[in-house]
Protein backbone atom coordinates (compact mmCIF):
# COMPACT_ATOMS: atom_id res chain seq x y z
CA UNK A 1 0.00 0.00 0.00
CA UNK A 2 2.53 2.54 0.65
CA UNK A 3 4.77 1.89 -2.29
CA UNK A 4 1.99 2.09 -4.33
CA UNK A 5 1.00 5.59 -2.49
CA UNK A 6 4.63 6.25 -3.56
CA UNK A 7 4.30 5.54 -7.24
CA UNK A 8 1.35 7.46 -7.34
CA UNK A 9 2.37 10.61 -5.58
CA UNK A 10 6.12 10.76 -5.59
CA UNK A 11 5.83 14.71 -4.50
CA UNK A 12 2.73 14.79 -2.29
CA UNK A 13 3.51 18.50 -1.51
CA UNK A 14 4.09 19.70 -5.37
CA UNK A 15 0.80 17.59 -5.76
CA UNK A 16 -0.92 19.63 -3.04
CA UNK A 17 0.32 22.63 -4.25
CA UNK A 18 -1.05 22.23 -8.24
CA UNK A 19 -4.17 21.33 -6.95
CA UNK A 20 -4.44 24.58 -4.63
CA UNK A 21 -3.05 26.85 -7.67
CA UNK A 22 -5.72 25.24 -9.67
CA UNK A 23 -8.60 25.69 -7.49
CA UNK A 24 -7.82 29.46 -6.68
CA UNK A 25 -7.33 29.81 -10.80
CA UNK A 26 -10.62 27.99 -11.07
CA UNK A 27 -12.51 30.29 -7.73
CA UNK A 28 -14.74 26.99 -6.93
CA UNK A 29 -14.41 24.36 -4.78
CA UNK A 30 -17.25 22.24 -6.54
CA UNK A 31 -16.56 18.56 -6.73
CA UNK A 32 -15.61 18.85 -10.25
CA UNK A 33 -13.02 20.81 -10.01
CA UNK A 34 -11.31 19.12 -7.31
CA UNK A 35 -11.55 15.61 -9.15
CA UNK A 36 -10.50 17.32 -12.45
CA UNK A 37 -7.61 19.37 -10.47
CA UNK A 38 -6.46 16.13 -8.82
CA UNK A 39 -6.24 14.36 -11.87
CA UNK A 40 -4.01 16.63 -13.16
CA UNK A 41 -2.08 17.48 -10.59
CA UNK A 42 -1.06 13.80 -9.78
CA UNK A 43 -0.52 13.66 -13.62
CA UNK A 44 2.05 16.90 -13.67
CA UNK A 45 3.82 15.41 -10.38
CA UNK A 46 4.05 12.37 -12.36
CA UNK A 47 5.68 13.59 -14.96
CA UNK A 48 8.36 15.57 -12.89
CA UNK A 49 10.23 12.31 -12.05
CA UNK A 50 11.25 12.37 -15.51
CA UNK A 51 13.37 15.64 -14.11
CA UNK A 52 14.96 13.40 -11.74
CA UNK A 53 14.83 16.61 -8.80
CA UNK A 54 17.12 16.50 -5.83
CA UNK A 55 15.32 15.09 -2.87
CA UNK A 56 14.12 17.45 -0.03
CA UNK A 57 12.51 17.46 2.91
CA UNK A 58 10.13 20.45 4.87
CA UNK A 59 9.97 20.52 8.41
CA UNK A 60 8.05 23.32 11.02
CA UNK A 61 5.26 24.85 8.94
CA UNK A 62 5.32 27.56 11.78
CA UNK A 63 8.77 28.38 11.72
CA UNK A 64 8.06 29.10 7.58
CA UNK A 65 5.66 31.60 8.86
CA UNK A 66 7.82 33.28 11.09
CA UNK A 67 10.33 33.54 8.38
CA UNK A 68 8.02 34.88 6.10
CA UNK A 69 7.26 37.95 8.75
CA UNK A 70 10.57 38.84 8.92
CA UNK A 71 11.33 38.55 4.94
CA UNK A 72 8.08 40.94 4.72
CA UNK A 73 9.49 43.17 7.04
CA UNK A 74 12.56 43.43 5.33
CA UNK A 75 11.34 43.88 2.11
CA UNK A 76 9.42 46.97 3.25
CA UNK A 77 12.91 48.46 4.87
CA UNK A 78 14.64 47.67 2.36
CA UNK A 79 12.23 49.30 -0.38
CA UNK A 80 12.32 52.48 1.69
CA UNK A 81 16.25 52.74 2.06
CA UNK A 82 16.66 51.84 -1.62
CA UNK A 83 14.36 54.96 -2.59
CA UNK A 84 16.00 56.97 -0.39
CA UNK A 85 19.29 56.06 -2.02
CA UNK A 86 18.01 56.94 -5.70
CA UNK A 87 16.17 60.38 -4.63
CA UNK A 88 19.48 61.55 -2.58
CA UNK A 89 20.53 64.93 -4.73
CA UNK A 90 24.08 63.89 -6.40
CA UNK A 91 24.30 60.62 -5.70
CA UNK A 92 27.50 60.69 -4.80
CA UNK A 93 28.85 59.00 -1.77
CA UNK A 94 27.47 55.85 -1.40
CA UNK A 95 29.14 52.89 -2.13
CA UNK A 96 27.91 49.74 -4.10
CA UNK A 97 29.92 46.03 -4.61
CA UNK A 98 30.11 42.68 -4.66
CA UNK A 99 30.30 40.42 -1.73
CA UNK A 100 31.28 36.88 -1.18
CA UNK A 101 29.39 35.28 1.46
CA UNK A 102 30.07 31.76 2.99
CA UNK A 103 27.16 29.70 3.41
CA UNK A 104 26.54 26.37 5.99
CA UNK A 105 22.74 25.93 4.23
CA UNK A 106 23.90 22.96 1.43
CA UNK A 107 19.65 21.95 0.93
CA UNK A 108 19.20 22.93 -2.55
CA UNK A 109 15.56 23.94 -1.78
CA UNK A 110 16.33 26.11 1.31
CA UNK A 111 19.16 27.82 -1.37
CA UNK A 112 16.23 28.56 -3.77
CA UNK A 113 14.49 29.83 -1.10
CA UNK A 114 17.42 31.77 0.20
CA UNK A 115 17.66 33.58 -3.91
CA UNK A 116 14.52 34.26 -3.70
CA UNK A 117 14.43 36.11 -0.75
CA UNK A 118 17.67 38.25 -1.87
CA UNK A 119 16.24 38.66 -4.66
CA UNK A 120 12.80 40.42 -3.16
CA UNK A 121 14.41 42.54 -0.72
CA UNK A 122 15.53 45.70 -3.08
CA UNK A 123 19.31 46.59 -2.55
CA UNK A 124 20.60 42.57 -2.81
CA UNK A 125 21.06 40.71 -5.84
CA UNK A 126 22.38 37.00 -6.17
CA UNK A 127 24.83 36.83 -8.76
CA UNK A 128 26.04 33.22 -8.46
CA UNK A 129 26.55 30.49 -6.16
CA UNK A 130 29.77 27.85 -6.11
CA UNK A 131 28.90 24.77 -5.19
CA UNK A 132 32.57 23.87 -4.33
CA UNK A 133 33.06 25.80 -1.60
CA UNK A 134 29.25 26.61 -0.79
CA UNK A 135 29.90 30.42 -1.24
CA UNK A 136 27.47 32.40 -2.51
CA UNK A 137 28.17 36.07 -4.44
CA UNK A 138 26.01 38.98 -4.16
CA UNK A 139 25.66 42.66 -5.18
CA UNK A 140 25.16 44.96 -2.99
CA UNK A 141 24.08 48.37 -3.22
CA UNK A 142 24.78 49.85 -0.44
CA UNK A 143 27.62 48.26 0.92
CA UNK A 144 28.86 50.30 3.88
CA UNK A 145 29.04 47.46 6.60
CA UNK A 146 30.18 43.99 4.90
CA UNK A 147 29.78 42.47 8.48
CA UNK A 148 26.30 44.03 8.91
CA UNK A 149 25.24 42.47 5.41
CA UNK A 150 27.42 38.97 6.21
CA UNK A 151 25.23 39.05 9.74
CA UNK A 152 21.82 39.74 7.88
CA UNK A 153 22.23 36.85 5.24
CA UNK A 154 22.90 34.20 7.76
CA UNK A 155 21.78 35.41 10.71
CA UNK A 156 18.03 36.50 10.08
CA UNK A 157 17.79 34.47 6.76
CA UNK A 158 20.56 31.08 6.76
CA UNK A 159 19.78 29.74 10.49
CA UNK A 160 16.05 29.80 9.79
CA UNK A 161 16.87 27.82 5.78
CA UNK A 162 18.77 25.46 7.92
CA UNK A 163 15.73 25.06 10.30
CA UNK A 164 13.27 24.31 7.93
CA UNK A 165 15.35 22.70 5.07
CA UNK A 166 17.36 20.57 6.75
CA UNK B 1 -22.18 44.99 -15.57
CA UNK B 2 -23.58 45.16 -11.90
CA UNK B 3 -20.31 45.75 -10.21
CA UNK B 4 -19.19 49.06 -11.26
CA UNK B 5 -16.71 51.24 -9.38
CA UNK B 6 -18.85 53.41 -8.35
CA UNK B 7 -20.47 50.93 -6.25
CA UNK B 8 -17.47 50.66 -4.59
CA UNK B 9 -17.93 52.37 -0.89
CA UNK B 10 -15.77 54.78 0.56
CA UNK B 11 -13.94 53.25 3.27
CA UNK B 12 -12.80 50.68 0.25
CA UNK B 13 -12.00 53.17 -2.39
CA UNK B 14 -9.68 55.39 -0.26
CA UNK B 15 -7.42 52.40 0.65
CA UNK B 16 -7.40 50.93 -2.11
CA UNK B 17 -6.64 54.27 -4.07
CA UNK B 18 -3.91 55.27 -1.61
CA UNK B 19 -2.38 51.25 -2.45
CA UNK B 20 -2.74 52.24 -6.16
CA UNK B 21 -0.87 55.44 -5.24
CA UNK B 22 2.01 53.89 -2.95
CA UNK B 23 2.55 50.92 -6.03
CA UNK B 24 2.72 53.15 -8.84
CA UNK B 25 5.16 55.92 -7.09
CA UNK B 26 7.72 52.93 -5.47
CA UNK B 27 7.47 51.77 -9.28
CA UNK B 28 8.25 55.01 -10.55
CA UNK B 29 11.06 55.50 -8.01
CA UNK B 30 12.79 52.31 -9.08
CA UNK B 31 12.58 53.95 -12.82
CA UNK B 32 14.35 56.90 -11.70
CA UNK B 33 17.12 54.89 -10.08
CA UNK B 34 17.22 52.99 -13.47
CA UNK B 35 17.83 56.27 -15.17
CA UNK B 36 20.43 57.97 -12.39
CA UNK B 37 22.70 55.05 -11.99
CA UNK B 38 25.40 54.30 -13.33
CA UNK B 39 26.94 50.84 -13.89
CA UNK B 40 24.79 47.81 -14.73
CA UNK B 41 25.12 46.36 -11.30
CA UNK B 42 23.79 49.20 -9.52
CA UNK B 43 20.90 49.52 -12.18
CA UNK B 44 19.36 46.04 -11.85
CA UNK B 45 18.67 46.83 -7.91
CA UNK B 46 16.55 50.10 -8.62
CA UNK B 47 13.62 48.19 -10.90
CA UNK B 48 13.21 45.33 -7.81
CA UNK B 49 11.49 48.95 -6.53
CA UNK B 50 8.66 47.73 -8.16
CA UNK B 51 8.60 44.21 -8.44
CA UNK B 52 8.41 43.83 -4.94
CA UNK B 53 7.05 46.38 -2.73
CA UNK B 54 5.22 48.00 -6.14
CA UNK B 55 3.79 45.22 -7.21
CA UNK B 56 2.80 44.25 -3.96
CA UNK B 57 0.83 47.30 -3.25
CA UNK B 58 -0.77 47.24 -6.76
CA UNK B 59 -2.50 43.54 -5.87
CA UNK B 60 -3.58 44.68 -2.61
CA UNK B 61 -5.57 47.06 -3.94
CA UNK B 62 -6.84 44.87 -6.46
CA UNK B 63 -7.88 41.80 -4.04
CA UNK B 64 -9.40 44.76 -1.77
CA UNK B 65 -11.46 46.50 -5.19
CA UNK B 66 -12.97 43.18 -6.25
CA UNK B 67 -13.11 41.62 -3.05
CA UNK B 68 -15.61 44.23 -2.16
CA UNK B 69 -17.73 44.46 -5.41
CA UNK B 70 -17.76 40.97 -5.64
CA UNK B 71 -18.70 40.24 -1.78
CA UNK B 72 -16.32 37.33 -1.63
CA UNK B 73 -12.34 36.66 -0.90
CA UNK B 74 -10.37 37.20 -4.77
CA UNK B 75 -7.35 35.39 -4.22
CA UNK B 76 -5.91 35.38 -8.02
CA UNK B 77 -3.73 38.27 -6.20
CA UNK B 78 -2.03 35.62 -4.09
CA UNK B 79 -0.77 33.44 -6.92
CA UNK B 80 0.39 36.33 -9.18
CA UNK B 81 2.64 37.23 -6.05
CA UNK B 82 3.86 33.61 -5.84
CA UNK B 83 4.84 33.09 -9.11
CA UNK B 84 6.48 36.92 -8.99
CA UNK B 85 8.69 35.50 -6.18
CA UNK B 86 10.05 32.43 -7.88
CA UNK B 87 10.38 33.41 -11.30
CA UNK B 88 11.96 37.11 -10.65
CA UNK B 89 15.20 35.68 -9.44
CA UNK B 90 15.78 33.84 -12.30
CA UNK B 91 15.90 36.69 -15.10
CA UNK B 92 17.79 38.67 -12.34
CA UNK B 93 20.54 35.72 -11.85
CA UNK B 94 20.53 35.19 -15.55
CA UNK B 95 20.99 39.04 -16.56
CA UNK B 96 23.63 39.34 -13.46
CA UNK B 97 25.54 36.42 -14.76
CA UNK B 98 26.00 37.58 -18.12
CA UNK B 99 26.95 40.54 -17.20
CA UNK B 100 30.07 38.86 -14.91
CA UNK B 101 30.57 36.63 -17.29
CA UNK B 102 31.40 39.26 -19.90
CA UNK B 103 33.06 41.58 -17.06
CA UNK B 104 35.41 39.05 -16.68
CA UNK B 105 36.25 37.96 -20.16
CA UNK B 106 36.77 42.25 -21.14
CA UNK B 107 39.30 41.49 -18.03
CA UNK B 108 37.55 44.86 -16.00
CA UNK B 109 39.12 45.15 -12.56
CA UNK B 110 35.50 46.00 -11.25
CA UNK B 111 34.02 42.93 -10.45
CA UNK B 112 35.42 40.44 -8.48
CA UNK B 113 37.82 37.15 -10.10
CA UNK B 114 36.19 33.23 -10.17
CA UNK B 115 36.79 31.93 -6.73
CA UNK B 116 38.16 28.40 -7.79
CA UNK B 117 40.78 29.61 -10.66
CA UNK B 118 44.11 27.40 -10.01
CA UNK B 119 43.23 25.09 -7.29
CA UNK B 120 39.74 23.50 -8.33
CA UNK B 121 42.27 21.98 -11.78
CA UNK B 122 45.04 21.28 -9.27
CA UNK B 123 42.64 19.59 -7.05
CA UNK B 124 41.57 16.88 -10.12
CA UNK B 125 37.71 18.43 -9.92
CA UNK B 126 36.18 17.92 -14.19
CA UNK B 127 35.44 21.34 -15.17
CA UNK B 128 33.55 20.56 -18.37
CA UNK B 129 29.84 21.51 -16.00
CA UNK B 130 31.53 24.05 -14.54
CA UNK B 131 29.90 27.75 -15.33
CA UNK B 132 32.26 30.73 -15.20
CA UNK B 133 32.12 31.10 -11.44
CA UNK B 134 32.93 27.47 -11.44
CA UNK B 135 29.82 26.62 -10.13
CA UNK B 136 25.87 26.29 -10.66
CA UNK B 137 23.35 28.22 -10.15
CA UNK B 138 20.43 27.14 -8.14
Amino acid sequence: MRRLMRRLLPYPMMTATLLGVWLLLNESVAPGTIILGGVLSVATAATLCVLDLPGGRFRRPQAALSLLGVVLVDILRSNWAVAKIILRPGGGGRVSGFLRIPLDLRAPYGLATLACIVTATPGTVWVAYDRRRNTILLHILDLVDEQEWIDTIKGRYETRLMELFE
Amino acid sequence: MNNHLADLPAWAAIPAALLLLAGAVLTLIGTVGLLRFGSFYQRVHAPTLGSTLGIGCILLASMLVFSVLESRAILHEVLITALMVVTTPITLMLLARAALYRDRSEGSDEVPPPPSGQDARASGTPQSQSGPDGGQAV
